[in-house]
């Protein structure tokens, strides 16, 4: 491609993303950088299976363009940790066994551990309200709820928080 | 290579014999029905090794040892992969980590039909049961031949036969059998561990899926990355019946990255080197095409008016005793429900190559053999030289837009060959075009005499096809889209006692009058499909909220009423514990405040679940929250009690949302609910505050399936929670909204 490439850090790393600076952000991450955490839902912003984190804040991949991502910090859930190593949301949603079909489930953890990394004990009202804008279809949101109350309660450790 | 020698040349590497199973494949490809079930060979056997009777079709075991298990049952996000990996692991007598599983491919597994209908633990788990048994006796019996010992002496422990300090591998002891090994029939004696010896079935082990869930595993079709692969997007016309009037392909295939625009009749599509540029130059492609014509819907202000006029089928599926015209203690009743989405929150996806000519198309159909079958008739191309191998989706809760975009994948792959073309939908494609959960009217007279026994029942159901599955290649929207346009095959009404609209139309209850008739409408205006749990979501609303009125007519508690017309012992005990642990009737009577109560077994054959409610409406704005769950269910022997669980968690929230919240908007120009807004559905401020789920196991007893079980029951309880909270009756869906206000 001959379009310039965009400065990002992503995960933790520096990158020159290729991606056209119009192409949603989305894209970048999944077909140029191969992540696959972030997921095509709605492309509107409002289902919230793309969720990223962004300079500490939750936003939609899907609508964010590439150009935008100029200077910024963009964290996925495969930051987070991984299958043999979980961060604590992910352990948490392990141990709730809370995914069915799973696709909005990377979203939901991002827009929580954006959630939890501003307010560290967040209560049951605040995470409801926080969480409104991700929409799962397997009705798995009890134990969605559960599983971020829990960390909720306990809290991130400092290693889990992101540098951002 | 066809991909039945793909499958064979990986048996015979693995050290297994040849299966015979495809040898079954051009008798089972004429036996299509409902399921998409291959014929039966022996109906004496248990679940689906009636139609797959070998052992090796099932369970494999390599010169090593290894152990490969085989179903055409595939994970939709219901857990069943884990679970049927503990069936086999179970009677193996190995850890389930030693288990190398395979789920829905045509090159490779047995041929299930459709993963639908909660059929999977029932149908594959029962085959998985009995064959993993029986190859744990052969396994037996392979080592005490060798030893010349009895097989009774020998044990089976962690992959390995043992005996009086002695020990083999599984794969010795498959080879000391000799001759066929594991290539047999399968017997019909059961396997005879005792329920009581279980040590997996009846745990809650964790669903093998979640890990990589979590962590940005490539879990899903969409995430899959083959060297070379292409993306595509297609253009679907804005209704059914549009014609394409004007469009410019040759001005779209100069946009950068696009590597072909496909045009066929009515059909258009981009091909491009990457996944944003093929968006772009499908949007591009939109702004310079032109439609006319199509479908003119229905005034959706008296659907259901149009819908009971159309031209259908009358069938009666029950007519006992004499039902009565009038009487004293009588309640007429009609309900209706509006179409609904399926709403897979990630549009449909597939990925196909045509390659050495063998089209390989991996999707998240739920049935890889008959969609097989349809690509093969859509393409021209003999089944034999089309693979289709099943990779996780989003949820479907039904037939989505999978189907329709593995026609996409299939028709893109053949226009550039040996290129891997991945094709996702749009988020209004998949609105627009997959086949909704149809708009649906039940009515209900019945009556209640002076000992307050139900004496009369009579009930119509009216709906159009729960089941436009292929079936032939019409079945799928690319393929009405053609120069040469291939046409649906006829609808069908599916047959009792699962049945489709009609599904769950039969109470359950101890009826000596009743009269029950399915109204199949073969011609609906909008294409319709198998949506969770198919016609039984408003049947059992219908029932149950009937069932509350007539019990009100016999000044009868309606917990009590139910069970005064249960016969069935197993559907008392989950109305008795939902109800004790409810702590039924509840807290006393409320303004705007209300606890209902709803009972089905699903199908009469499957799971028993009982539900009972307290919600409270909040009068100024009509908006419902729903305070407590409390349901109670039986499906048998459980397999994985976490697993039964989150199905019923989910079915009750999403049975929630449908029943509250969710309409298609529609104008007589076409369908509107193209996105989140125009379709809302249940979101984290309107969950339940707590749902509780009580199990009743029931050992060595046959599996039920019970993932669609709740979406009656949860429904029913729902409109009688409201009609306690309002004092008015709830037959109109969505049930929440400005109606509620007062």
């Amino acid at each position: 491609m001959t379009t310039p490439s965009t400065s990002v850090n992503v995960n933790g790393r520096a990158q020159q993303l290729k991606s056209a600076p119009a192409s949603p952000l989305l894209y970048a991450l999944r077909n140029e950088l191969h992540l696959n955490g972030a997921k095509f839902g709605c492309g509107m912003g409002q289902c919230g299976a793309c969720t990223v984190i962004v300079d500490g804040k939750a936003v939609y991949a899907c609508l964010t363009p590439v150009a935008a991502m100029a200077g910024r910090q963009v964290r996925t859930i495969e930051s987070l940790g991984s299958a043999q190593q979980p961060g604590p949301l992910q352990a948490a949603f392990i141990k709730h066994q809370a995914a069915q079909c799973g696709y909005c489930i990377a979203g939901m953890i991002m827009r929580a551990q954006a959630l939890l990394e501003k307010i560290p004990h967040p209560d049951e009202a605040q995470i409801r309200a926080h969480m409104e804008a991700n929409l799962c279809r397997c009705g798995t949101h009890m134990r969605i709820f559960a599983a971020i109350g829990e960390v909720a309660r306990a809290g991130l450790p400092a290693a889990a928080r992101g540098a951002a | 290579m066809t991909p039945h020698e793909t499958g064979r040349r990986a048996f015979v590497r693995d050290g297994a014999l040849l299966l015979a199973f495809s040898l079954l494949a051009p008798t089972a490809r004429a036996a299509f029905n409902a399921m998409g079930l291959p014929q039966v060979v022996d109906a004496t056997l248990p679940g689906s090794l009636k139609s797959t009777p070998w052992l090796d079709a099932w369970i494999r075991i390599a010169a090593d040892g290894a152990i490969t298990v085989c179903s055409g049952k595939v994970e939709l996000g219901t857990g069943v992969r884990t679970a049927m990996i503990q069936i086999a692991a179970e009677q193996l007598e190995v850890a389930p980590g030693a288990i190398t599983f395979i789920a829905g491919d045509t090159g490779v597994t047995p041929n299930e039909g459709y993963t639908a209908g909660s059929h999977t633990i029932a149908d594959s788990g029962t085959a998985l049961l009995h064959a993993a048994g029986q190859v744990a006796g052969l396994l037996k019996l392979g080592a005490a031949t060798r030893w010349r010992i009895a097989p009774d002496a020998v044990t089976l422990r962690d992959g390995r036969a043992l005996a009086d300090g002695r020990s083999m591998h599984y794969g010795e002891a498959v080879a000391s059998l000799g001759g066929a090994g594991l290539h047999r029939m399968a017997g019909h004696d059961a396997p005879a561990k005792a329920p009581a010896a279980y040590r997996l079935i009846g745990q809650p082990l964790a669903r093998v899926d979640i890990p990589a869930k979590v962590t940005g595993g490539a879990s899903y079709v969409q995430d899959m990355r083959p060297a070379g692969m292409v993306h595509a997007r297609v253009l679907r016309p804005p209704r059914r019946g549009a014609l394409l009037a004007a469009t410019d392909t040759a001005a779209i295939a100069r946009l950068p990255g696009v590597l072909k625009v496909v045009r066929d009749g009515n059909y258009l599509a981009v091909i491009a080197d990457d996944e944003w540029r093929a968006i772009e130059a499908m949007r591009a492609l939109a702004a310079v095409t032109r439609w006319q014509g199509g479908d003119v819907l229905p005034d959706p202000a008296t659907l259901h008016q149009h819908l009971l006029a159309l031209p259908r089928q009358d069938i009666p599926i029950r007519d006992s005793g004499t039902v009565q015209a009038a009487s004293p203690r009588q309640l007429n009743a009609r309900f209706t429900k509006p179409f609904i989405l399926h709403g897979s929150i990630g549009p449909s996806c597939a990925l196909g190559v045509l390659e050495n000519g063998v089209l390989t198309v991996w999707t998240h159909t739920q049935g890889v053999f008959p969609l097989r079958q349809a690509l093969a008739e859509l393409v021209g191309m003999d089944p034999a030289q089309v693979r289709c191998i099943h990779t996780e989706g989003s949820g479907c809760y039904g037939q989505n837009g999978a189907d329709d975009v593995a026609a996409d994948a299939a028709l893109l792959a053949r226009a550039l060959p040996g290129r891997p073309v991945r094709v996702q939908l749009m988020r209004d494609q998949e609105n627009l075009w997959e086949p909704y959960g149809p708009a649906m009217v039940t009515e209900v007279t019945a009556s209640v005499d002076a000992a307050g026994k139900i004496d009369s029942w009579e009930y119509g159901v009216f709906s159009g096809s729960h089941n436009e599955r292929p079936g032939n290649a019409g079945k799928l929207v690319p393929a009405w889209l053609l120069a040469h346009p291939i046409a649906p095959s006829p609808s069908q009404p599916m047959a009792q006692p699962e049945g489709g609209g009609d599904r769950n139309g039969i109470p359950l209850y101890t009826l000596p009058n009743a009269r029950v008739v399915n109204h199949f409408m073969p011609h609906y205006p909008l294409r319709t499909s198998a949506m969770r749990s198919l016609g039984a979501h408003l049947n059992v609303l219908s029932i149950e909220h009937t069932m509350d009125g007539l019990a009100r007519l016999a000044r009868i508690d309606p917990v009590q009423f139910r069970l005064n017309h249960l016969d069935d012992p197993r559907a008392a005990a989950v109305v008795r514990l939902a109800a004790a642990r409810f702590g039924w009737p509840g807290q006393p009577k409320r303004r705007h405040h209300g606890a209902g109560f709803a009972f089905a077994q699903y199908k009469n054959l499957m799971g028993y679940v009982a539900i009972a409610v307290e919600l409270a409406v909040q009068p100024d704005t009509g908006a419902v929250d729903i305070l407590r769950v409390v349901a109670a269910a039986d499906c048998g022997q459980i397999v994985n009690p976490d697993g039964v669980r989150n199905q019923l968690e989910g079915a009750i929230v999403q049975s929630a949302s449908w029943t509250l919240y969710e309409q298609l908007q529609f104008d007589q120009g076409g369908v509107k609910s193209t996105d989140w807004t125009s379709y809302p559905i249940l979101r984290f401020s309107s969950l339940p505050r707590r749902v509780e789920v009580h199990l009743i196991d029931q050992p060595g007893a046959p599996f039920l399936g019970v993932a669609e079980a709740a979406q009656g029951p949860m429904a029913g309880a729902l409109a009688n929670a409201l009609f306690a909270a309002t004092g008015t009756p709830q037959r109109e869906l969505p049930l929440a909204g400005h109606k509620l206000r007062a």
